[in-house]
């Protein structure tokens, strides 16, 4: 990272920084940089930034750096950096807020894990449920790994883990205007 | 004792043999499982990293299914159980998001039933003594390893059960079965969940780590609660032994078929023989399908 001048990325992302705090629910202030989130972290070892360099990059108003990186989106939302939190401080949640966010301004490092959020997503839509042989199927044709997990494709099939067929739920359409509602009244749930 | 019953997908695919052992050891220990008609799919982590709103929703509909009943809800899935949980809990605690959740689903939720993991209903509801009397067949010097994993214990404040750091509920179970509970360092470290499918190069090394931890401390077999750990720890078992070059040969059980072989059930009928690591050569190697007077003397 190149040098840069703190009071005014800090001025220019505390907008930023303001609405993560409110739509997560933490204040980033709450964090002293102990780093016991990143110690317990099972996915540290493959981020860019760490879950505590995260934290400092929001408590900095690093905006960019924040929306860019590829740690929002390989947080397994295990919730290990919550429990163990001497502040209590729901990290996880401020990944996934981050990822919300990076998401609608078109910041999708990590293609493939966004692309398999969408297709599980759109199966949820279309079904009421996951439809798990149409979802891999269509992951794998659209993520280019055609022969992606194929071996185990017979084995599931002959021991009843697996239907060829999508099973649709008696619902009414009350799932698909579940998404219509949503898509209407903005993600927001507070 | 009546539970609304929350399968979840995975429950009617990959995870089909919990679905069988889970509704076959309920009845067999007098829980009335009513399973949510037309239930949807609860969103998962595909639903909270994308949308907050829908991530709520998306459960709530099933919870009010279940509360129009005055039904508590009862979840296999352990991931299931976590966005249930949260969205029950979110709608109880806060006016604004239960009006949105309730106009997003266009239904009436008050978030009034519970929501619990059917390990906790298998453990706290029913009693110690109550699981050693239906046992006939105790999986006598079985070592396992009660894998928790992420979700049934974390976050505290959601889960609301057992220990985050070093859960006991499934390995008391365990031994109330007969089985020796082992001790390892890896039974709240999380599988990685989608990253097996979506990010294998992240995902699979999570899983290695697990099996290693397990085998280290001298497990013959792992014990779980949820279908995704399954899948990653016994469906990916193969490709990752081949990958790291060792072999670990350790069987996965649902909780639920091991209650439910305690209990008399045959392996097939528990659907142990669905697994992918086939767990018979261990269970005939110690004997453990037969009545213990009829077992071999030395196993």
């Amino acid at each position: 990272m190149e040098s840069l001048n703190l009071s005014t990325a800090l001025s220019q992302g505390r907008g930023f920084r303001d609405k993560i705090s409110s739509l997560s629910g933490v204040n980033f202030t709450d964090c002293y940089q102990c780093g016991k989130c990143t110690a317990g972290c099972p996915v540290a070892f493959a981020m860019d930034y760490t879950p505590r360099q995260i934290m400092r990059l929001m408590q900095l108003g690093l905006k960019e750096e924040a929306l860019k990186s590829h740690s929002i989106w390989l947080c397994a939302s295990c919730e290990t950096c919550y429990a163990r939190c001497p502040k209590e401080i729901d990290l996880a949640k401020v990944m996934e807020t981050i990822r919300i966010e990076a998401k609608e301004m078109g910041y999708r490092p990590e293609k493939t894990i966004d692309l398999f959020n969408d297709l599980f997503l759109a199966s949820v839509e279309k079904y009421g449920r996951v439809h798990e042989m149409s979802l891999i199927v269509n992951f794998n044709l659209k993520s280019g790994q055609l022969f992606k997990d194929v071996g185990m494709g017979p084995q599931m099939l002959q021991k009843g883990k697996i239907h060829l067929l999508a099973e649709k739920i008696q619902d009414n359409g009350a799932v698909k205007r579940i998404f219509e509602n949503v898509r209407n009244m903005g993600g927001d749930a507070e | 004792m009546k539970f609304a019953y929350y399968p979840g997908c995975s429950l009617n695919a990959t995870g089909i043999e919990y679905n069988v052992s889970a509704k076959a050891v309920a009845k067999h220990l007098g829980i009335e499982l009513w399973e949510i008609p037309e239930w949807n799919c609860c969103g998962a982590s595909a639903a909270h990293n994308t949308d907050h709103l829908l991530a709520l929703a998306l459960p709530a509909r099933n919870l009010a299914i279940a509360e129009a009943k005055k039904l508590d809800v009862a979840v296999p899935c352990a991931a299931c159980f976590n966005r249930l949980k949260s969205a029950q809990q979110a709608v109880k605690h806060s006016v604004a998001t239960k009006e949105k959740v309730n106009k997003a689903i266009e239904m009436d939720y008050q978030g009034s039933n519970e929501v619990k993991a059917l390990l906790d209903v298998m453990t706290s509801a029913i009693s110690s003594d109550m699981v050693k009397e239906k046992v006939v067949r105790p999986l006598n010097g079985l070592k396992a390893a009660s894998y928790y994993g992420c979700l049934l214990v974390r976050p505290p404040a959601v889960t609301q059960f057992d220990d985050p750091e070093d859960p006991q509920s499934m390995d008391q179970l365990m031994k109330n079965i007969g089985t020796d509970a082992v001790d390892w360092s890896f039974k709240v470290e999380c599988c990685g969940a989608g990253h097996s499918t979506a990010k294998s190069d992240v995902g699979l090394p999570m899983i290695d780590s697990i099996l290693a931890d397990a085998k280290v401390n001298g497990a013959e077999c792992i014990v779980t609660a949820c279908p995704l750990c399954m899948l990653n720890l016994d469906m990916r078992q193969k490709e990752i032994e081949k990958i790291n070059n060792k072999s670990y040969n350790l069987p996965i059980f649902y909780f639920t078929e091991l209650m439910g072989l305690a209990f008399g059930y045959s392996a097939k009928d528990m659907g142990v023989t669905k697994h992918f690591v086939n767990p018979m050569p261990l269970l005939e190697g110690k004997d453990l399908l037969k009545h213990p007077a009829t077992r071999r003397d030395e196993v």
